[in-house]
């Protein structure tokens, strides 16, 4: 249901490159952010709320600024369940071929 | 074809934000914040202990009495909506050298029994290596496994050294 969310918001190229930005350097504002990146206010504006729904990327009121951060937890979430899972399941195999090799 | 470009930060930073839904109500999740039969099963095996009130000290043990994990003071507390304290952590003697940073915890209902968790730490700049250590696997690995024991009720397995 979030899984969703979280690879639509990372299946576009400007969203990932907002993410890395976001990643060298957080707690930034949208002036800020689309300063550095060719892309219009609102283009900026837009993939960020994208980014947000997905919870990929938080926004906290600061004074008068609202400032991004990149919010790690659902990637790990994703690698949890979707990496962790068939990089165990292709050890297994290597150790049951080694098994099955040393025992045959 | 894209670029990809790989960029590691060199620091940790000093504003970490993490946030994370967990289906359950913000009062177990309260609980499971500032009582240390939760603690102990999902934060590095340690024990939380505090009355919660601000100006009080927050102090978390190391399991085996092994000593203080982390020890700060309680500076605003709203069960259970909002809890703010300072962190020195007090495991490592080059961290617990470091200056106090701040952790605030917000619990915000989203309807259907479902909470948002939103884990700021802050005030880093002066603690990088406390920085460096809640980064990463840190924040992440308490956070997982206060969602997996909330939503489950089975703690998480312990990380390998």
């Amino acid at each position: 249901m979030h899984d969703d969310r979280v690879f639509k918001a990372l299946a576009d190229p400007s969203r990932r490159h907002l993410l890395d930005r976001l990643f060298e350097r957080d707690g930034r504002t949208l002036t800020e952010l689309t300063e550095e990146l060719e892309m219009t206010r609102f283009g900026v504006m837009k993939h960020l709320q994208v980014l947000e729904n997905a919870g990929l990327v938080v926004s906290r009121k600061v004074g008068r600024l609202k400032l991004h951060y990149l919010n790690p937890v659902p990637i790990r979430q994703i690698h949890d369940r979707w990496i962790d899972k068939y990089t165990a399941r292709h050890a297994s195999a290597l150790a049951d071929l080694k098994a099955e090799l040393e025992g045959g | 074809m894209e670029v990809q470009t790989m960029t590691t930060p060199t620091q940790a930073k000093p504003t970490q934000v993490y946030q994370v839904f967990i289906n359950a109500p913000a009062q177990r999740i309260w609980d499971a914040i500032t009582k240390p039969e939760f603690t102990r099963r999902y934060f590095h095996g340690t024990s939380v202990e505090s009355d919660f009130k601000a100006g009080s000290p927050y102090r978390s043990y190391l399991s085996g009495d092994r000593g203080l994990a982390v020890e700060g003071d309680v500076l605003e507390s709203h069960p259970p909506r909002r809890l703010v304290h300072t962190w020195v952590a007090r495991y490592d003697p080059e961290l617990a050298a470091e200056q106090p940073s701040r952790v605030t915890w917000e619990i915000d209902e989203r309807g259907g029994g479902m909470c948002l968790l939103t884990v700021v730490h802050d005030q880093l700049e002066d603690a990088p290596k406390t920085a460096q250590s809640v980064s990463g696997e840190g924040w992440m690995y308490v956070l997982s496994g206060l969602k997996t024991l909330l939503e489950t009720g089975e703690p998480l397995p312990a990380l390998e050294q």
